[in-house]
C-alpha cells in the first residue's frame, strides 16, 4: 500500500509538473494565437486515427520488445535503462516523424497555409502552437507507458528517480526528432516524403553520437574531403551521449541545454524554410 | 485603404507581376480581370502578405505589409483561390477558429459566427464536416471566414467560382453592399460581375496593368463603342454602303450581312462625330430613300475590350 502511494507520487508528480509546464506556457507565457492553434491541432490529432495509431504502435512495440526480448522479467534486475530506455529513442526515430509529418505538409497540401499565414499572427505562433500539439501526442505515449514502471516496482526496488530521468531523456529526444520533422515537413506537401526523410535524418541524428563515429572522426582527422566534415557535424549534434547521461540519472545542465537549443534551432529553421519557400 | 506602388514579383526567371501600382479607397470595389496566369492571384497574395514582393511597396490602412505586418494583416479579410479549409473540422468550428485567430473578442465570437453563417447561407451545413461539403458550400464557408471579423479591407480571389446562379447573384449583391463601407478587391473571369458590383476595374495581362477605369469608361474603350448598328433596306446593298461611306461623319462601314436590297452593318463614326452620325443616317433616308429598320448606338462591351487588349497565349 505504502509502496503504491510512493510510486504514485513518484510518477504522478513529475507527470503533473510536465503537464503544468505545458499549461503554464500556453496560458501565461505564449500569446492567445498560439493557444488557439494548439487547441485546434490537438483536436485534429485526436479526431483522426493518426494519434491513436501512433500511440498504440509505440506502446505495443516498446512494451513487447522489453518484455520478450529485453529480458526484463528474467533478469529480475530493477534497472530499466538496459532493458527499456536505451531502446526508446529507436522507436521514436520512426514514431516521432509519423506524428509530426503532417505538421506543415498537410497545411501546404490543403492550401490552408495561405489562410494561416495571412492571419494577423507571427509565423512562430503557428510553428510553436503546432509543435506543442504534436508533443502532446508524444507525451501521451510516455504517460501511457507507466505500467512498465509498475511492473518493475513490483519486481524489485528500483530507483524511481532514475526511471523518471529516463522518461525525461526519452521525451526530450522524441521532441528533438519531432522538431526535425517540423523542418522537413515545411519543405514538402507530401506527408510520405516528409516521413521518410525525417526518419532518415532522425536516424543520423541519433547515431551521430555513437562511439564508432567518434572514433572515425578522430582517426580520419580532416581527410576524405566531404566525409569528414559531415561525420564531424553529425558527431557533434549526435544525441546518444546526451541521452544516455540524462537517462542514467545524471541531470546535467549541459545536456538539457543541448536538447532545448536543438529544438529551438529546428523551430527557427522551420520559420526560415517557410519564408524562403514563399519568396 | 490599399496602396500598391511599383509592385513586382519574380519566380526565378519568370516575371509574374511587373511593376503595377493602384490604390483602392474605402467605398470602392475594384475588379481584377485578366487571362489565366496574368498575375491576379499573385498580386492578391502579395497584398495579403502571403508572398513577399520582389520589389515595390504595399500599405493597407496606412500600415506597411512588411514593416507592420500584423497591423496590416489584421485589417484584411482574405478568400484565397480554391477556398482552402481545414478538412477535419465542422463548418461552425472552422469559423469559430478563424474568429479567434482574427482576434474577435471572446464574448462576440458566437455572434460573429452566426452572422457569417447567415450572410453566406450556411445554416444547412453548419454542423457538417468540411470535407463532406459540396464545392459551392466549401467556397461559401471560406467566404464566411473572410468576413467574420468585419474587416475594413476584403481581398477575394474568384469569390463566385463554383457557385450556382442564385448564389452568384447573392454574392455579387453582398460584395456591392459591403463595398459601401469597405475597400474591396476581387478577381473574376465573369465580366458581368464587374458591371454588377465594381466601381472600378483593372485588366491585367502578363503582370502588367493594361486598362484601368470604371466599367463604363472601359466599355467605351472597346473598338465598337459608339458605333452604330444598322439594319436598312430600300437600296441595293452596295449602294447603301457607298452612300454611308460618303458621309463626312463616317470613318468606316463593316458589313455584317448583305442581301439584294438590304444590309446589316456596323458604322464606325469619325472621332468626335458619334453624336451627329445617327442624324446623318436618317438624313439619308429622306434624301436617298433609305429604309431604316433598326438603328442603335452600341455601348461597347467589356468582353470585346478584354479580347482586344489581352493577347491570346498563342502569340508569344
Ligand atoms: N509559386 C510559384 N512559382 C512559380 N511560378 C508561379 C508561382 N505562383 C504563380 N506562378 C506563375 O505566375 C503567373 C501568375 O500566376 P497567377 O496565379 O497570379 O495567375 P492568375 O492571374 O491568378 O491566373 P488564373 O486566372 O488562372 O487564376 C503564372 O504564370 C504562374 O505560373
Ligand atoms: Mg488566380
Amino acid at each position: 500500500m505504502e509502496a503504491t502511494i510512493a510510486l504514485l507520487l513518484n510518477f504522478a508528480i513529475p507527470t503533473v509538473i510536465v503537464a503544468a509546464i505545458f499549461i503554464a506556457l500556453l496560458l501565461f507565457v505564449l500569446p492567445r494565437e498560439v493557444r488557439t492553434i494548439f487547441k485546434r491541432e490537438v483536436k485534429s490529432y485526436f479526431n483522426s486515427p493518426i494519434a491513436y495509431v501512433c500511440v498504440f504502435i509505440f506502446l505495443v512495440i516498446s512494451n513487447g520488445i522489453t518484455f520478450w526480448f529485453g529480458g526484463l522479467l528474467e533478469s529480475g534486475e530493477a534497472s530499466l535503462y538496459i532493458s527499456y530506455f536505451q531502446y526508446l529513442p529507436w522507436y521514436f526515430v520512426v514514431v516521432a516523424p509519423a506524428v509530426g509529418m503532417r505538421l506543415w505538409s498537410e497545411e501546404q497540401r490543403l492550401g490552408t497555409m495561405e489562410l494561416m499565414l495571412t492571419m494577423p499572427i507571427a509565423p512562430w505562433h503557428a510553428i510553436v502552437g503546432k509543435y506543442l500539439a504534436a508533443s502532446v501526442v508524444i507525451f501521451a505515449m510516455l504517460v501511457l507507458s507507466f505500467p512498465i514502471v509498475w511492473v518493475i516496482n513490483y519486481l524489485g526496488n528500483p530507483d524511481n528517480g532514475v526511471i523518471m530521468a529516463g522518461f525525461v531523456a526519452s521525451f526530450l529526444t522524441a521532441l528533438c526528432f519531432l522538431a526535425v520533422t517540423s523542418v522537413v515537413s515545411a519543405f514538402t506537401r507530401s506527408q510520405i516524403v516528409a516521413l521518410l526523410i525525417s526518419i532518415g535524418l532522425c536516424l543520423l541524428l541519433w547515431l551521430g553520437g555513437l562511439q564508432p563515429v567518434s572514433q572515425a572522426v578522430a582517426s580520419l582527422k580532416g581527410g576524405w574531403l566531404f566525409v569528414w566534415p559531415f561525420l564531424k557535424f553529425i558527431n557533434i549534434i549526435g544525441i546518444i551521449p546526451h541521452f544516455s547521461e540524462l537517462a542514467k540519472g545524471v541531470l546535467g545542465l549541459r545536456d538539457i541545454i543541448f536538447f532545448l537549443s536543438f529544438i529551438a534551432f529546428c523551430l527557427f529553421s522551420t520559420a526560415v524554410v517557410l519564408r524562403v519557400k514563399r519568396a | 485603404m490599399i496602396e500598391v506602388k511599383n509592385l513586382s514579383k519574380h519566380f526565378g526567371e519568370k516575371v509574374a507581376v511587373d511593376n503595377i501600382s493602384f490604390t483602392v479607397e474605402k467605398g470602392e470595389v475594384l475588379g481584377f480581370l485578366g487571362p489565366n496566369g496574368a498575375g491576379k492571384s499573385t498580386t492578391m497574395r502579395m497584398v495579403t502578405g502571403y508572398l513577399p514582393p520582389s520589389a515595390g511597396d504595399i500599405s493597407v490602412g496606412g500600415a506597411d505589409i512588411l514593416d507592420e505586418e500584423i497591423a496590416a494583416k489584421s485589417k484584411i479579410g482574405y478568400l484565397p483561390e480554391n477556398a482552402p479549409l481545414y478538412s477535419d473540422m465542422t463548418v461552425e468550428d472552422f469559423l469559430r477558429f478563424c474568429a479567434e485567430m482574427r482576434r474577435v473578442p471572446t464574448d462576440q465570437i458566437e455572434d460573429a459566427v452566426n452572422k457569417a453563417i447567415d450572410t453566406c447561407f450556411l445554416q444547412r451545413v453548419r454542423h457538417q464536416s468540411v470535407d463532406t461539403l459540396s464545392k459551392g458550400f466549401r467556397h461559401r464557408t471560406c467566404l464566411a471566414q473572410s468576413i467574420i471579423h468585419d474587416p475594413e479591407v476584403l481581398i477575394l480571389d474568384e469569390p463566385t467560382d463554383g457557385l450556382d446562379p442564385n448564389q452568384k447573384h447573392e454574392v455579387r449583391n453582398l460584395i456591392k453592399r459591403m463595398g459601401e463601407t469597405k475597400a474591396i478587391i476581387f478577381s473574376t473571369h465573369i465580366l458581368e460581375e464587374v458591371e454588377a458590383s465594381c466601381s472600378r476595374a483593372i485588366i491585367i495581362d502578363r503582370g502588367k496593368i493594361i486598362a484601368d477605369g470604371t466599367p463604363d469608361q472601359l466599355k467605351k474603350k472597346a473598338r465598337n463603342a459608339g458605333a452604330i448598328f444598322l439594319r436598312a433596306g430600300g437600296l441595293a446593298s452596295t449602294g447603301i454602303r457607298q452612300e454611308l461611306e460618303k458621309l463626312p461623319e463616317v470613318q468606316s462601314v463593316n458589313v455584317l450581312e448583305s442581301g439584294d436590297n438590304s444590309i446589316v452593318a456596323r458604322v464606325i463614326p469619325n472621332k468626335g462625330k458619334d453624336k451627329e452620325l445617327p442624324e446623318a443616317i436618317f438624313q439619308l433616308a429622306v434624301t436617298k430613300g433609305l429604309k431604316v429598320h433598326e438603328l442603335r448606338v452600341e455601348e461597347g462591351r467589356l468582353d470585346e475590350l478584354f479580347r482586344e487588349i489581352t493577347r491570346p497565349d498563342t502569340e508569344d
